[in-house]
């Protein structure tokens, strides 16, 4: 297949994003890629591959645009079917889709709370993020991914939110590492991985851009 | 035959759309009417984390959370395909059944509001159910094309929901002159026998609605 059938409209911080690059990178496809500033104006490729939310990441497969990062995750899995993301059995599916519902629901907005808020919203926010990373630890249990033995789909959508953690980190002045062991061992297995390690940001740089967005939002 | 059991809550848009989909498989199944305001142990045995209906317990295996559902049953009852084959198609598909699970709140704000705060909540509901009708429904008959899907399924609450939402709120927000296509789509819908045959008594869906509104005012009145 041609890198032109591909394309990714990008954006390097994006957790979302990353989690496109990381299953394409599993399924070995090759793609184009064109960062978008999504701090800036939106390009046109942006806007008309994606009406309804305006957003990245967008992936176009012979200019179709397909949106909503865990619905791409899936499609590249149809599409691409070896090696599997999501597992065989239906009810095994089921786990996966439902802890990849509960990480798009809890885990990037619960942290986005800490940066901000302010005084002792911030105390509230960072228990509530913490008891989601508990709640992620028991169903990791004592396997080595969330799927199992081998990094899949759940793995996939939660990598990538990561990066962030250094700068949830230090605006509620926790470590991720003291208060979820498990969890840690976890990420710093999956970092492991060549094609998580090179589709991901630093979470220096992503701190770096958190600063930006606290002043946007007025919370400096 | 391993057994099937759901339960779910009549007045529940999410549970309704979980009885349409094993019905249009013909899955037998045991229904369990649960109380929100009174959880059973069975449901909070099943479904720990959210503590909410549906739940699909299969073989003795929970299944919560009904968009999961659905897949699952798709998956486990191949017959009467309700998701396309195709998997941009299908892509397309989750995507908008994704999009009604976000907006269903903004969409039914109308409902917990009041005044000026209604008004907003009117055009806002407008805005995002054009977008339903032009980019999901487009042309087509169903959301799913010829026949229903799992889309229109997880619409369904759009066809007999939503109109008692507008009348206990005293507003109009999804007319047949300002959405003519979902409009005819909502009426081809409840021409589907299992959806004709499945829909929660009119009557008392109202009563109940009324009664959760008067809960809402009082409670903005609190807050005035």
């Amino acid at each position: 297949m041609s890198k032109q059938e591909l394309l990714l409209l990008d954006c390097g911080v994006s957790p979302f994003c990353g989690r496109v690059r990381i299953a394409l990178a599993e399924k070995g496809v090759e793609y184009e890629s064109k960062e978008e500033n999504v701090l800036g104006a939106k390009s046109e490729l942006l806007l008309s591959s994606n009406p309804v939310y305006k957003k990245v990441p967008v992936l176009l497969h012979n200019g179709k645009p397909l949106c909503e990062s865990s619905i791409i995750v899936q499609y590249i899995d149809d599409a691409w079917p070896s090696p599997p993301l999501l597992p065989t059995s239906p009810y095994e599916r089921v786990q996966a889709r439902f802890w990849g519902d509960f990480i798009e629901k809890k885990v990037f907005d619960g942290g986005s709370k800490i940066w901000k808020s302010k005084g002792e919203e911030i105390e509230v926010a960072k228990k509530e993020f913490i008891e989601t990373l508990k709640q992620l630890e028991g169903t990791l249990g004592d396997k080595d991914f969330f799927g199992g033995e081998n990094f899949g789909f759940v793995d996939i959508l939660l990598i990538p939110l990561t990066t962030w953690f250094y700068a949830y980190e230090k605006f509620g002045d926790f470590k991720v590492e003291e208060e979820c062991p498990k969890f840690s061992t976890w990420v710093k297995r999956c970092k492991q991985r060549e094609n998580v390690v090179k589709a991901l940001p630093e979470p220096e740089m992503v701190y770096e851009v958190v600063l930006m967005l606290r002043k946007m939002h007025g919370v400096e | 035959m391993a057994e099937v059991k759901l339960l779910g809550f009549w007045a529940s848009p999410f549970s309704d759309r979980v009885i349409w989909a094993l019905k249009l498989k013909g899955v037998n199944y045991e229904y369990v009417e649960e109380d929100p305001h009174n959880k059973t142990q069975l449901l909070l045995q099943h479904n720990p984390v959210h503590k909410k209906v549906p739940v699909l317990i299969h073989g003795g295996k929970s299944i919560p959370e009904s968009s999961i559902i659905l897949e699952y049953i798709e998956e486990t009852w191949p017959q009467n395909p309700l998701l396309p084959q195709d998997a941009y198609q299908r892509a397309m598909a989750r995507f908008w059944i994704k999009f009604g699970e976000e907006k269903m709140a903004t969409i039914c704000a109308v409902f917990r509001t009041a005044g000026v705060e209604q008004e907003k909540a009117i055009e806002e509901a407008t805005k995002l159910l054009k977008i339903i009708e032009e980019q999901g429904l487009g042309d087509k008959m169903f959301f799913g094309g010829d026949g229903i899907g799992l889309v229109d399924i997880a619409f369904g609450w759009l066809a007999y929901l939503y109109e008692v939402v507008e009348k206990v709120s005293a507003v109009k927000v999804l007319d047949a002159d300002t959405f003519p296509q979902l409009h005819a789509w909502i009426q081809n819908l409840k021409e589907v026998p299992v959806i004709k045959e499945n829909l929660p008594d009119h009557q008392k869906l109202v009563g109940h609605l009324k009664r959760r509104r008067e809960i809402h005012l009082a409670l903005l009145n609190c807050h005035n």
